[in-house]
């Protein structure tokens, strides 16, 4: 266990070193900084002067190095905008996002299970048509057509919901503002979460399907019909558990992609996450909020990965994690 | 009035394509404390009606006539609710492969507790009490402590145990066990055919067996009936059948079998199974037939196999203490004689084919040596190796998975030739690959099929055929036959005698099946646990066993020939048509 973890972390290491690289080494292709951090009545004289202060002017080892050593101190940089660390402007922001993805995944995990395990029990039923018809619809259609489509109908022409923002947050502990205890908050919350899972929700009804199909077919569950179990019990334990083992991994895989899903859907539902935010970094060329932007999710990446291999170990009894680690 | 009344029974598979019949009207009867052997051969529909009996035909199958009664009660028919009150709690099943019949993800307890509670309406606490005991009772050493654990734990005999105390775990009148030692080596299943028989006369209860082995029915079974393609065709006392069998299927299944007590010259040709086609050629006066001096050829050892040692790691660490492994060859020492078939047999795990696989350069030795030919081949680049590759060729277990799928049968054969360029144009080519599939009885015109299109005994045939393309001089056979029914076995294991006498083959027979390895082998090495323990002629093995494991393992030879005499000339006679 203890092996699998530093394992883990090592290989985290490398992954975020990797990250640092490519994210460092585009950000000379983004645009002047310069032409942001300071007015149009600055003469070329003094942008130059400016662009040695800050270290633009050196060669991009040099350059690297010095973010690098910065960065092991837990120092990804000041953002040319906010004139604030990169990484605490992030982190101010990144409740808004965690919440929101955490909404999604509930989302996800209530429908998907129940409405795959329904299209694997009765195959040819019209609940099952439908449900595999409207899935196809979702992953057709953009999330961005799917946000607008739903403000328009629940908040423009219904008005039951809230079509912009997070509403009234509450602070816990004072370190993390939540929407999540207000009922203002949750009422924000529904659109935007609804619209970032519509993306993952036809996968996962569609891998919940297919894998309990074929376990259905396997010998065990034949056996559990054989001994004269409940039909509820033979769907619900013995096949469940076993389709869920292909779908955690996915699952884990997915969920980092949504942190990344949501720069769309919180720049049509203006929600103030860390995706909004970078949007707006890039607008403004504020390459050190970028780049502590990409690190900080591939960070997240890494984490939900490793805590989705040890859920699989506590799963799947034949997995043993000092094993895995091989 | 019978325990169990199957009569008339008709099952049906409707398609697009039209009905297939998978069972056409069968008739018998299971009394309390008897077991009924349902024998037959892959597609006879014998596992198919012990499935109809608890309503778990595979779909879309149906019962289209017939009824069956349990304790005089119709139960065809029943679906849902109905059925699974019958299932577990009056008729338990004990499926094939008890690697796969357990769920992996829940442990033993969870697995008993669960079909303990719903058929005996148990509470919690006294459905554990009830799953120790039945552990108890179908011989797994502590219990208490094993019940906690999960399938991937127990060995595949252990965990056949657990599946048949699940089976009997709701009191059943009757049990229906599909092939129950099929997956399992051979001295398990003495333990398990035992433990069957034991329960099911202590405790009164019917058994349904359905096997494809005559020397599980031997053991076993009070009485047997005979299926093929679908229908029954002989039903009577197991000794009946056995040794005066009536119908003519049932006579040529029983000649089929590896005797245990004479070694033949060739298996007598049974009827009944699908004919071999295309025309024997004359292999000595044909390319295939022209050996090449190759190495030192006066020798009078063509293989030598000297100290080979073998381990795979199982545990990887850091730390050299910390790794673990398993030994699959120990020392293993052997000689093969040309133009002898060497065999080597021992139950699974026992590192037989590991050794196959270091002779034909797979598996690098950690120390030892391979010569052939007078010449060392242990440790060869690949491009020195390519001279031998061509003279050693293997014949793989599984004819299902050793063949490229998107490859016409042709190409497949065709290959090592191409790739060795050992003909002198592409017309050679296709007339070699024509006269091959001609030899082996395949037929010249099944080049262009695919290898889906054959059957499993088509299949090894093609495996063959590939194998001698080289024009190899030996020839690695690693389980040939134990994928495939008896008769189609005894037909594959003439062609391999065949051949070996036309093209003077020396040959290295791998098996766990002792019957075959007698029938087939001029000497035996015995493996176990990765060691050689016993090498010899093969009938001095068999009448006069040194070593303590190779007694153990001929007296759990099952026999099908030691119930009377009379089956012999039976036999005997069945032989010479």
């Amino acid at each position: 266990m203890l092996l699998f973890l530093m394992r883990r972390l090592m290989q985290g290491l490398i992954v975020m070193f990797v990250i640092s690289i490519i994210s460092f080494s585009i950000q000379d292709n983004l645009g002047d900084p310069l032409r942001e951090l300071v007015g149009q009545s600055v003469s070329e004289a003094e942008r130059q002067k400016l662009r040695d202060e800050i270290g633009l002017n050196d060669p991009f080892l040099v350059q690297y190095s010095r973010f690098l050593g910065n960065a092991l101190q837990g120092d990804l940089g000041q953002s040319y905008f906010f004139k604030e660390p990169a990484l605490d402007v992030i982190f101010a922001k990144m409740p808004a996002t965690l919440e929101l993805v955490f909404a999604a995944t509930l989302i996800i995990i209530l429908v998907s299970i129940p409405a795959g395990v329904y299209c694997a029990i009765r195959p040819d039923s019209w609940g099952t048509k439908l449900i595999l018809g409207f899935s196809i619809l979702g992953i057709s259609v953009p999330v961005f057509l799917t946000a607008i489509f739903s403000i328009y109908l629940f908040s423009i022409e219904l008005g039951w919901l809230p079509s912009y923002g997070r509403g009234e947050t509450t602070s816990v502990f004072g370190l993390w503002e939540s929407g999540l205890f207000t009922r203002d908050g949750l009422l924000h919350l529904i659109l935007p979460a609804i619209s970032l899972a519509s993306i993952m929700l036809p996968l996962f009804i569609r891998l919940i399907r297919s894998e309990m199909t074929e376990v259905l077919h396997t010998e065990y569950v034949k056996f559990a019909k054989a001994k004269g179990l409940k039909k509820v019990r033979i769907y619900f334990l013995h096949a469940l558990k076993n389709t869920m083992l292909p779908v955690i991994t996915v699952g884990g895989v997915q969920i980092g992609t949504m942190v990344a899903y949501t720069i769309l859907t919180e720049t049509v539902f203006q929600w103030p996450g860390m995706g909004f935010l970078f949007l707006e970094a890039v607008n403004r060329v504020d390459t050190p909020l970028i780049v502590a932007y990409l690190i900080v999710v591939g960070g997240v990446f890494v984490v939900v990965n490793t805590l989705v291999d040890l859920l699989y170990g506590l799963v799947n009894p034949t997995v043993r994690l000092a094993r895995t680690a091989q | 009035m019978s325990l169990l009344e199957v009569e008339g029974l008709r099952i049906e598979f409707p398609s697009r394509h039209g009905t297939a019949v998978a069972v056409k009207g069968v008739s018998f009867t299971v009394e309390k404390g008897e077991i009924l052997g349902l024998v037959g051969e892959s597609g006879a529909g014998k596992s198919t009606v012990g499935n109809a009996v608890i309503d778990l035909l595979s779909a879309p199958g149906v019962i289209a006539g017939g009824n069956i009664k349990l304790d005089n009660q119709t139960i065809s028919g029943l679906h849902g609710e109905a059925m699974r009150k019958i299932r577990g709690r009056r008729i338990g099943f004990i499926f094939q492969d008890p690697m796969t019949s357990l769920n992996p993800l829940l442990t033993i307890e969870t697995q008993m507790v669960e079909t303990i509670m719903v058929n005996l309406d148990l509470d919690k606490a006294a459905a554990f009490e009830k799953a120790i005991e039945l552990l108890e009772s179908v011989g797994i050493p502590e219990p208490a402590i094993r019940i906690k654990q999960y399938p991937h734990q127990f060995s595949g005999g252990m965990r056949q145990r657990v599946v048949i105390a699940i089976a009997l775990s709701g009191d059943p009148e009757l049990i229906i066990a599909d092939e129950p030692t099929t997956a399992l080596d051979v001295s398990i299943q003495n333990q398990i055919l035992e433990l069957i028989r034991e329960l099911c006369k202590k405790r009164q209860v019917g058994c349904l067996f359905v096997t494809h082995d005559m020397g599980v029915i031997a053991n076993v079974t009070d009485r047997v009936a005979v299926m093929y393609m679908g229908d029954l065709v002989e039903l009577g006392t197991t000794e009946q059948i056995l040794c005066r069998p009536e119908h003519p299927y049932t006579q040529s299944l029983i000649s089929a079998v590896p005797r245990t007590d004479v070694k033949l010259h060739r298996f007598p040709s049974v009827e009944y199974i699908e004919k071999a086609e295309g025309h024997q050629i004359d292999v000595k006066n044909h390319w295939l037939g022209e050996q090449e001096v190759f190495g030192n050829p006066s020798g009078d050892v063509l293989l030598k196999v000297k100290d080979v040692d073998l381990r795979f790691e199982t545990q990887s660490a850091f730390f050299k203490k910390n790794r673990r492994y398993v030994q699959a060859s120990n020392k293993v020492s052997f000689d093969v004689r040309p133009g002898e078939t060497f065999g080597l047999v021992g139950e699974s795990g026992s590192g037989k084919s590991t050794i196959a696989r270091v002779i034909a350069g797979l598996y690098p030795p950690d120390a030892g040596s391979i010569e052939f030919a007078g010449q060392d081949i242990t440790r060869l680049t690949e491009k020195e190796r390519k001279p031998f590759r061509r003279q050693i060729q293997m014949v793989f277990q599984n004819p299902y998975s050793s063949m490229n799928a998107r490859m016409t049968v042709r190409d497949i054969i065709a290959e090592p030739i191409r790739f060795h360029d050992l003909a002198e144009s592409e017309r050679q080519v296709n007339q070699i690959v024509s006269d091959l599939l001609d030899h082996v009885g395949l037929g010249r015109a099944s080049g262009v099929k695919y290898p889906h299109e054959f059957s499993g005994g088509q299949r090894q045939r093609i495996s063959i055929a590939r194998a001698l393309a080289t024009r190899p001089r030996f020839l690695i056979c690693d389980e040939p036959t134990s994928a495939l029914d008896v008769s189609v076995q005894a037909q594959i294991l003439n062609l391999l005698k065949d051949l070996q006498e036309e093209l003077g083959l020396t040959m290295l027979f791998i098996s766990h099946d002792l019957p075959v390895i007698l029938q087939m082998c001029d000497r035996i090495g015995v493996m176990k646990m990765g060691s050689l323990v016993e090498t010899g002629d093969t009938d001095r093995i068999f009448s006069d066993p040194q070593h303590e494991y190779t007694q153990h393992l001929i007296s759990m030879m099952p026999r099908v020939e030691n119930l009377s005499h009379e089956g012999l000339e039976i036999e005997a006679q069945v032989a010479h048509v």
